[in-house]
């Protein structure tokens, strides 16, 4: 825990603060971009010890969250369907609404849903249950897609007939762009996600500082890593620079993970993909290569499309594109809690909606 | 906002995890239905007058998975959940009963440890088990085994604890580290290998709660064992019986270095995690030190700490006062953190 501590102390994180506001003199639209920052911006009371002309906005970086409306239903509608099916996903998939019931209650009227910690689980479901057909509800970014490759890598090796994979993988660098295409949301600068960028290497954001002029920082996820990739960040927006900075060194390279890079192609190749709030933005998904299609869940099955209803009044969409903080929603703590979530954001660990609920602020 | 009206018409895993939902599912369904002045303060015991003794009554029923875990297993879990449901209401444990729901195809070496388990704890704790029941259910329709055990015990006359009675300036204390038992079954279930593994705390508390009771001079406001739902949701229905504030100090809450490792690793927050050997107290600010005392000579209270204090406000909330200086709210637990952990 030395290693974690270490990246917490309170008198380094309040000289770095202290750094910030010295150097900072104009505007700056931060977002960033992963699910985890906003969490642990949250729970360190990072946004509040900003200067205000330093804005921090959080973006679409949660996988359950992007999920869109569509997929959700689609995957309900799926298990109602389907009675010989385990399908076997992540905990916070199971409480995400969809337009009238969730996975969770599904499960509860019969349906055969089990939360895994790793897609490899599923493997092994695969194995003890050779009498029913194991479908994996995969979502997550460049960091969860090399352990679905290698499952189904793994499943193909062995030989296995029963287990498939939904892909709804997402790609991070286009949605960045898309964000900056979009022009909705005005942003001078990015934070991006460590874990995914050890994968896809920093060099991944290239285009965004040379053909966008967006500096981008790379930054770990304790306190003392957000605030010095920030302090990074505001740095070049202060000199007019736009480049690419790793501050998250010892994890972070600039080609990144070459052999999970290798898994992945071999196994997903990009495809479109609709992102909640956002909409469809080309190649920004990864759909299972026909070589392995035999382990491709929308291949195997008849699976409908789903209802494309937001839940009534959530304003998730507009929190995932930086529109709004959560606090602008009326239903933000009201009739949208985490015992009682409205949209995703209020359900995921790692969404927006939940990390300001979480780490609200005590009125007494 | 009712069950019914959130279209769920079903019970839901997340019912039985010990946070708001299982709450909700209390009061709404059995709390209406068995309206009664022992069940009304929801306490994890009823204290009956019979005769001019007290005498405290619980039961518990266990269903963890799987049966056998570092630590313990669930015979002896039920033994010591139903002990220190007494214990938490200043209770000396006397007698228990224990009926099993047994899966056709249990071996018969499996259940006879347990019971062998549940014999040796009773021993332990200076307790009988003199009454009990048998139903064997179908291969499929049950899993293994689901033990419930009952039990009573005595309280003297100058026992006085209940989470009303707690007011601003009281000490809250914890008899030890806390999420141990969490960890321990969710990383013996998904056998994820640790460095050095995390064992249950299951023990029985009997011993630690009388030498308190008798250190404090009625200084004790209340007692409860932290099991589902952790020492959040307990704190927070103290909370919630008392209208204080119950302020925590994150650098003063006793965690294992190996357990705060997994739960940055898992994504869990040790403050809603599972003790199966753990107390929480609020004491008067007077009997704070001679109680902290007390437990600290107790093998079980070794690591006891103070962890925070009692204020006036926010009335019903608890706070925590985070390592870097600023207080959040610390809720109940909401959905289900992790399914059959006792």
């Amino acid at each position: 825990m030395k290693y974690i501590d270490d990246f917490r102390q309170r008198e380094l994180a309040l000289g770095i603060l202290g750094k910030i506001r010295e150097i900072s003199s104009r505007k700056a639209n931060v977002m960033e971009i992963c699910g985890t920052h906003t969490h642990s911006i949250s729970r360190y009371g990072i946004r509040d010890s900003l200067p205000p002309n330093i804005r921090l906005i959080s973006g679409p970086g949660c996988p359950v969250c992007v999920t869109s409306a569509n997929d959700v239903n689609r995957i309900i509608a799926f298990v109602r369907k389907e009675r010989n099916v385990i399908v076997a996903t992540f905990g916070d998939m199971l409480r995400v609404p969809g337009s009238g019931s969730t996975l969770q209650e599904e499960k509860a009227r019969g349906s055969d849903i089990r939360v895994v910690y790793s897609p490899l689980d599923a493997l092994d479901m695969a194995a003890s249950n050779p009498g029913k057909e194991v479908v994996f509800y995969a979502v997550g970014f460049e960091t969860t897609a090399p352990t679905v490759a290698a499952t189904v890598l793994s499943a193909a090796e062995d030989g296995v007939k029963n287990l498939s994979v939904l892909s709804l993988h997402k790609l991070t660098p286009p949605a960045m762009k898309a964000l900056l295409d979009g022009g909705d949301v005005e942003i001078d600068g990015f934070i991006c996600p460590g874990h995914v960028t050890a994968v896809i290497g920093a060099g991944a954001y290239g285009f965004l500082s040379t053909r966008y002029g967006a500096p981008c920082v790379v930054a770990g996820f304790e306190p003392l890593d957000a605030l010095l990739g920030l302090h990074m960040l505001i740095r070049q927006i202060e000199e007019g620079r736009s480049e690419i900075e790793i501050e998250y060194g010892r994890v972070v390279t600039w080609e990144g993970n070459v052999r999970a890079q290798g898994i992945i192609n071999e196994v997903f190749e990009p495809a479109d993909s609709v992102w909640r709030g956002i909409g469809t933005i080309p190649s920004s998904g990864l759909k299972i290569r026909d070589a392995y299609g035999r382990f491709d869940a929308e291949k195997k099955f008849q699976m409908d499309a789903g209802a494309d209803v937001e839940p009534a009044g959530c304003m998730c969409g507009s929190v995932l594109k930086g529109l709004i903080t959560p606090d602008g929603c009326p239903l933000f703590a009201a009739a949208c809690t985490p015992a009682d979530p409205v949209g995703p954001c209020m359900v995921s660990s790692e969404g927006t909606c939940a990390a300001f609920y979480k780490y609200r602020k005590v009125v007494a | 906002m009712t069950i019914e009206k959130k279209g769920a018409g079903e019970i839901l895993l997340a019912h039985g995890g010990g946070g708001l939902l299982s709450r909700r599912l209390i009061e709404e369904v059995f709390l209406n239905a068995f309206s009664n002045k022992y069940l009304a303060p929801l306490n994890d015991q009823a204290v009956l007058s019979v005769n001019r003794s007290r005498l405290a009554f619980t039961t518990d029923s266990y269903v963890v998975n799987p049966i056998f875990f570092p630590g313990g297993d669930i015979g002896r879990l039920s033994v010591c959940g139903t002990i220190n449901d007494l214990a938490v209401g200043g209770a000396r444990p006397l007698y228990l009963s224990a009926s099993f729901i047994i899966e056709e195809g249990l071996a018969f070496d499996e259940l006879g440890r347990v019971v062998k388990s549940m014999a040796d704890t009773a021993r332990e704790a200076g307790v009988e088990i003199v009454t009990g029941d048998t139903k064997v259910v179908e291969r499929g329709k049950g899993d293994r085994l689901f033990i419930t055990t009952a039990g009573i015990g005595v309280v003297d006359d100058s026992v006085d604890l209940s989470p009303s009675l707690i007011r601003p300036g009281d000490v809250i204390i914890v008899s030890g580290t806390i999420g141990d038992h969490g960890i321990a079954i969710l990383t013996h279930r998904e056998g994820i290998r640790m460095e050095a593994p995390v064992e249950s705390d299951c023990a029985p508390l009997h011993s630690l709660a009388a030498d308190m009771l008798k250190a404090s001079g009625g200084g004790i406001r209340a007692m409860r064992d932290p099991t589902r739902g952790g020492l959040s949701s307990t704190l927070n229905e103290f909370a919630g019986s008392c209208m204080c504030a119950m302020v925590m100090d994150e650098d003063k809450i006793p965690v294992l270095e190996t357990v705060r490792g997994a739960c940055e690793i898992l994504g869990f927050d040790p403050l809603y995690l599972a003790n199966e050997g753990k107390l929480v107290a609020v004491v008067s600010p007077d009997a704070a030190p001679p109680v902290l005392e007390a437990m600290r000579r107790n093998p079980l209270g070794r690591d006891a700490a103070i962890i925070g204090a009692v204020e006036a406000k926010p009335g019903g909330k608890v706070l925590l006062e985070t390592s870097i200086g600023n207080r959040r709210i610390i809720d109940m637990l909401s959905g289900e953190q992790l399914p059959r952990i006792c």
